[in-house]
């Protein structure tokens, strides 16, 4: 052991402490073992799901071949695509304006935009439900990818205002110098904006949209409301089949989104990294 | 010998043109209630390095913004060469501007950034990367076109953004307190580099800055303000020897300033009647105020000599001094060693307490000032300026 590690903890440095080293341990423990005995038991070799019995790829080929499920991911992943894309493009607008401008009302816009994010998912839902119940039916029967429309729209309006607090935060320390400058060079006022506040933004607009898919992609309450028979979407479906029995399959197919979230979460940080490393490297 | 009552030799500048590139005319700029400049009547000649000196919040900024473009003034008119510029937008006006942020584009490389303006003005490639060169060749910033600018030194970065203005050859350029983020030594290094590029690109230079010692040391001429309004506008020399009111008196250099009353006004000399100094002050030049009115005598440190006085000597009158001088008495109060030279702080009979310099000639001080050691202060009587405001 080295001198530093024995000495008496700072007052700070909980993390050195058994009782928080134990709250620490439990967190982890209740966070990352139903994860794990999840992902382990889609490879169990049997039915019954709760005593291993052998290694088996069967249930990931079940999942494959069961057309309703793979329909479902399908539908999964179009409907965070375009929310991804919508929600970008709102947030970041709405956050531009809201940093840049004063209007009447101003107030009650920023309000009006955090509501999504304080209101309970299960009143967003129901309300979902009455609206294109009741007020405007999204007409059935349309061509894919509108058939989702119901669907991205409920998603697009609880996301974007994720996306428009990300990008805010971030344009909070644009340098309006940096603005004035390129005027003073000759930019015009969208050129300007593209050339300097949006790259400026980017950082925000990457955080923002990797939250927004993964917002869509896992979300159950909002999307089971507002879902129709023939809109069915992976979680939703994966519900369904709990509703016989928790068999193997299930466990694959949650395994299959855990790796596909964290994959594109991975990504999108690289992504984001390799950008600012640019920056430090020529 | 010149007339002592005349300035020093301005600076040579032979680059600088008879015709006014900058005119403003009746210049006012409010924000609601507050008077940011009020009714400013200024012209810049084609050529100068000009400054617009005052302090914090006396509204040099915005007087050069509204040169940029970036306000528009609440009443009066902008000239830039000749041409009313009232509705040109800061994209469509012959100058730039170096930001006191710098302002380079942190997601560009340098060359890049000096490239800006000439891809915003639609100049085609070739001459694009030659004129780049050639201008980061200028700030001494040769082969650093490659770089972030977060790789770069505050120096460095100030140089991107003097190339990335220049590179645009702009009739005039605005600088906003270019040289307050650097640290001393390199103030110094930057204000004769500023100089020098100003001589060798031939254009219109106006910086704004807080800074009296870096205006005189920079500018060919000076604007002061106050509080909105233009105060006095002269060559460095003019303004630190002839200012015209106690404000510029005092912010341009360090002054010893006494309040008094004008007593005799001749053509060829005046008194000045004062409760600060024991003996009237003797002036050589008339002075054009009504007898009687309320005046003050304003006399650099430098210019007061000291001598020690024996003790017990009296005070000396005003008809016993040597021709041409004045005397007062007074006793060694402080001492303050800078080094390059000591300032010393004089109680005067009255109570009043006056400074003066003297340069650390040799490296012991042969004549020994100390503590409460008793001097006599002794000035030309043609080293006060007599201000009427
Ligand atoms: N956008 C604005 N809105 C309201 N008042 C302003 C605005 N810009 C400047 N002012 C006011 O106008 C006055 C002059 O400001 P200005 O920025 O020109 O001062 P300055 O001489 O550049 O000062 P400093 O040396 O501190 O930069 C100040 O009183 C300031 O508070
Ligand atoms: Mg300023």
């Amino acid at each position: 052991m080295s001198r530093v590690a024995r000495e008496k903890p700072g007052p700070l440095e909980y993390h050195r402490r058994w009782p928080l080293q134990l709250i620490v341990g439990a967190t982890f423990f209740f966070l990352y073992f139903p994860l794990i005995i999840l992902m382990v038991f889609s490879f169990n070799d049997s039915r019954r799901n709760i005593v291993w019995q052998g290694f088996t790829f069967d249930y990931y080929e079940k999942v494959f071949k069961n057309a309703e499920l793979i329909e479902a991911f399908g539908n999964s992943l179009t409907i965070a695509f375009f929310c991804t894309i919508i929600s970008v493009i709102l947030g970041a607008l709405t956050a531009v304006m809201l940093w840049r401008f004063r209007f009447p009302g101003k107030t009650a816009v920023e309000g009006a935009m955090a509501l999504p994010i304080v209101v309970p998912e299960i009143c967003m839902g129901v309300a979902m439900l009455v609206f294109f119940a009741k007020i405007m039916p999204w007409p059935s029967g349309m061509p894919w990818p509108l058939n989702l429309g119901a669907i991205i729209i409920a998603h697009v309006s609880f996301a974007f205002p994720f996306v428009a607090t990300v990008v805010r935060a971030r344009l909070a320390s644009f340098n309006r110098e940096l603005e004035e400058a390129a005027k003073d060079l000759g930019a015009s006022e969208w050129r300007t904006f593209w050339d300097v506040l949006v790259p400026h933004m980017q950082p925000g607009l990457i955080a923002g949209a990797l939250l927004a898919f993964t917002l869509s992609l896992d979300d159950f309450v909002i999307t089971f409301f507002t879902a129709g028979p023939d809109t069915i979407t992976f979680p939703v479906k994966v519900y369904s089949m709990l509703r016989f029995s928790v068999t193997p399959e299930v466990n694959a197919a949650s395994t299959i989104l855990i790796v596909v979230t964290v994959a594109l979460t991975a990504i999108g940080l690289h992504l984001q990294n390799q950008s600012e490393n640019k920056k430090l490297k020529p | 010998m010149t007339d002592l009552a005349t300035a020093p030799a301005a600076k040579p500048t032979p680059h600088v043109k008879e015709n006014a590139i900058i005119r403003f005319e009746n210049i006012t700029k409010r924000y609601g209630k507050v008077v940011a400049v009020d009714n400013v009547n200024l012209e810049i000649r084609e050529g100068e390095f000009f400054a617009l000196l005052g302090p914090s919040g006396c509204g040099k900024t915005t007087l050069l913004r509204m040169l940029a473009g970036f306000e528009t003034p609440t009443e009066g008119r902008v000239f830039i060469d000749g041409k009313d510029v009232a509705e040109l937008p800061p994209n469509k006006r012959p100058v730039n501007m170096v930001f006191q942020s710098y302002a380079v584009f942190p997601h560009m490389k340098v060359a890049d950034n000096v490239a800006y303006g000439l891809k915003m003005d639609g100049v085609d490639g070739g001459e694009i990367k030659r004129r780049v060169e050639e201008a980061l060749e200028l700030v001494k910033l040769g082969g650093y076109g490659d770089r972030m600018p977060d790789q770069l030194s505050g120096g460095q970065r100030q140089r991107v953004a003097l190339a990335r203005a220049l590179v645009k050859r702009p009739r005039v350029l605005l600088l906003d307190e270019p040289l307050s983020a650097l640290d001393a030594k390199l103030r110094d290094q930057m204000r004769s580099e500023l100089t020098s590029l100003q001589e060798k690109v031939g254009i219109t230079f106006i910086m704004v800055t807080h800074d009296q010692d870096e205006a005189l040391a920079i500018a060919t001429r000076c604007a002061v303000m106050n509080r909105g309004l233009l105060a006095q506008v002269a060559t460095p020399a003019d303004l630190y020897e002839f200012p015209n009111s106690r404000f510029v008196a005092d912010f341009v250099g360090s002054v010893n300033m006494f309040e008094g009353v004008l007593d005799k006004d001749e053509q060829d000399h005046a008194i000045v009647r004062t409760q600060e100094l024991s003996a009237p002050v003797y002036l050589d030049h008339g002075v054009t105020g009504a007898k009687g009115s309320t005046v003050w005598v304003a006399l650099r440190p430098e210019k007061i000599e000291m001598h020690k006085r024996p003790e017990g000597s009296s005070p000396m009158k005003m008809e016993d001094a040597p021709a041409g001088t004045n005397v007062v008495a007074g006793v060694i109060r402080d001492i303050v060693y800078l080094g390059s030279e000591t300032i010393f702080e004089i109680e005067l009979e009255s109570g009043r307490r006056v400074r003066t310099f003297r340069s650390n000639l040799t490296r012991y001080d042969q004549e020994d000032f100390t503590w409460d050691e008793p001097v006599w202060l002794a000035w030309h009587a043609c080293s006060p300026a007599v201000l009427l405001s």
